[in-house]
């Protein structure tokens, strides 16, 4: 058996596409973080808390109503975009003018919230999620195999990714909410309803961090702290990525997780840090990330 | 004049909690509850330093607060190192910790200083939670306090307690000598506007880092004594629920005001040890709520409301933390 530094290299390639199956939710993650971001100003730390709940939205439809997984990646989304949209309204909006600072203290209170009423009422133990039907099995690569559910996880991750950054890239409401990034007041005052366009955003970005969860949901345990230790994993990414860059934030998730997968086989007790040592490193050399802009 | 008045109310003010803080444990209050609670008063008045005086909100600070705990409390127990010697050794842990972070963090500001700091705290949680000296999932366990140089035993809960007051004042009033000092001038001068702090000529980064390293050591003093107060040193010390909480007790008791994080620490720490035991998972959901009412509607904190209507109905004009 071929061996890559006296690993057997089917185990390397296992642990390769498990890091790309995290990879693909640190991009999803990261992009809705960062088009938030990039709209509202505000650091959304409620977004592993978002993801938990897609996954539960998941969980919750299977057991109680009997919603399959295909209906659950989309209805999850939309739930809890719609809460997302709601605590927009509530909260946030009041929060525009003030300090970031306050945003990111308002999401992370949200996050503590959210948690403890899933640990109430679910406890803290995980729920398993079973891989849908249609999905099980592997594909035999000869070198390797590969389950199916992680490559469909890959490519669906990749394919949203590429479809949101089509809307914001190329089309006329991407244009405006580009332009209201850039100045908010002045495209008010053409006349187009940016409140709106930020609570869209919100809501978007936040059903992104839903699909993650719904995804992520046959592969890890359903659990209220699911998100909790993600979403700092998230931050390095985007610090790393610099934030306000839709590719960016893409591919620094994807090769993150990568990398992650490969330190699990090369040496397992640095891989839940290596992606905080390089952001340490990135800092030194590079303050504002590696596709980021200095404001 | 408005300004005595204000003097000697401020005086009454300390006059009554230092009766207060004197005589609680005759008064029949849990002496280890009491100990907490200036354990994380000293750990809210050294993050304060950095949240209150020059605006930098660091998001992991159990870093400084945890680790800390573990060096004293590893010295302490498996190398029969004496209490003083252990704290020592745990504030110069944390202080090196500090430095190490903060040189890193302040070459960035505002949010994605914290996201860095908390990122970076996570990084020492999870080396603390692979490290052998820390015992991993179960802590250090069966930590002595020992005594004062082999003068004072601190076995006892009282002794302990005035101990733990005592190096708290001494920190109050250094913190006080830091906020008003030139150095904590050049702070507030950065908080209230950095570029302009930057074109004066202070090297602001200098300044930023300065002050991180103070509050680390500080917050790692903190967490040096409950460390030896409780007996043992646990994940939960270096987790970012602890870094939450801080900027908490900060936040609600009012960040920028001396008494405010004593304040907002002694509110937490008592609805923890009441709530823990009634509401379970609830904690977490109250914790939150405190969060988004100090955030929406409440952003001054206990002490900064009345700091605040006390100069409204005086003359002094204050600064408000908008």
């Amino acid at each position: 058996m071929a061996t890559v530094l006296g690993v057997p290299l089917p185990a390397i390639l296992g642990q390769l596409t498990l890091g790309l199956v995290n990879g693909s939710f640190y991009a999803l993650l990261s992009l809705g973080l960062a088009v938030i971001f990039g709209l509202l100003g505000i650091v959304n730390f409620a977004h592993g808390a978002f993801y938990m709940l897609g996954a539960f939205a998941a969980y919750i439809g299977l057991q109680a109503f009997g919603v399959n997984y295909w209906f659950a990646l989309i209805l999850a989304p939309l739930a809890v975009g719609l809460l997302g949209v709601l605590i927009e309204r509530l909260f946030l909006r009041h929060l525009y003018r003030l300090d970031p600072l306050y945003g990111l203290l308002l999401t992370f209170g949200i996050a503590l919230i959210a948690e403890g009423i899933m640990r109430d009422r679910f406890g803290a133990s995980g729920k398993s999620y079973p891989v849908p039907e249609s999905l099980r099995g592997v594909f035999d690569l000869g070198f390797m195999v590969l389950p199916i559910y992680r490559a469909w996880v890959v490519a669906a991750s990749l394919g949203v990714c590429g479809m949101t950054w089509f809307l914001i890239e190329r089309t006329r409401l991407g244009a405006m909410l580009r332009a209201a990034t850039e100045n908010a007041r002045l495209v008010q005052a053409f006349g187009i309803n940016v409140p709106l366009l930020v609570m869209g955003t919100y809501g978007g970005g936040v059903a992104l961090a839903a699909l993650a969860g719904v995804l992520a949901a046959p592969v890890v345990q359903v659990s209220p702290l699911m998100g909790s230790s993600l979403v700092i994993v998230v931050f390095a990414v985007v610090v790393i990525g610099g934030m306000g860059s839709i590719v960016g934030a893409i591919v620094s998730g994807l090769s993150l997780g990568l990398i992650e997968g490969l330190t699990k086989v090369i040496y397992p007790e640095a891989s839940n840090i290596v992606v905080f040592i390089i952001m340490a490193v990135v800092l030194m050399w590079r303050p504002a990330g590696l596709f980021g802009r200095e404001h | 004049m408005a300004g005595s008045t204000d003097i000697r109310a401020r005086a009454a003010v300390y006059v009554v909690l230092g009766i207060l803080a004197l005589t609680a444990p005759l008064l029949g209050v849990y002496p280890v509850f009491l100990m907490k609670l200036v354990c994380y008063a000293m750990f809210a008045c050294a993050f304060n330093l950095l949240l209150g005086y020059t605006k930098m909100l660091s998001f992991g600070h159990a870093a400084y607060f945890g680790s800390a705990g573990y060096i004293t409390g590893w010295l302490v127990a498996v190398h029969g190192w004496g209490t003083i010697e252990g704290i020592l050794a745990g504030v110069a842990a944390s202080l090196l910790l500090g430095f190490l972070i903060g040189a890193i963090a302040v070459r960035r500001q505002g949010i994605y200083f914290a996201m860095i700091t908390l990122a970076l705290a996570q990084l020492v949680f999870f080396i603390c939670l692979q490290a052998d000296f820390t015992g991993g999932e179960n802590g250090l366990q069966g930590i002595p306090r020992g005594s004062i140089f082999g003068l004072i035993g601190l076995g006892r809960d009282d002794t302990m307690y005035y101990f733990v007051l005592a190096v708290f004042t001494a920190v109050y009033v250094f913190v006080q000598r830091i906020v008003r000092s030139p150095f904590g001038h050049v702070l507030q001068a950065i908080r209230e506007n950095e570029p302009r702090a930057v074109s004066l000529g202070y090297k602001v980064a200098r300044y930023k880092l300065l002050a991180f390293v103070l509050s680390a050591g500080i917050s790692g003093l903190a967490g040096s004594l409950k460390a030896l107060t409780l007996g043992f040193a646990t994940l939960s010390d270096v987790n970012q629920g602890t870094s939450g909480e801080v900027i908490l007790m900060t936040l609600l008791g009012g960040s920028g005001t001396f008494l405010g994080p004593v304040v907002g620490a002694s509110v937490v720490v008592t609805l923890q040890e009441y709530l823990s035991d009634h509401v379970g998972a609830w904690v977490s959901v109250i914790i939150g709520a405190i969060f988004v009412v100090c955030v929406m509607i409440f952003r001054r904190g206990f002490v900064g409301e009345i700091a605040w209507l006390f100069a409204r109905s005086g003359s002094r004009l204050r600064r408000t933390p908008e």
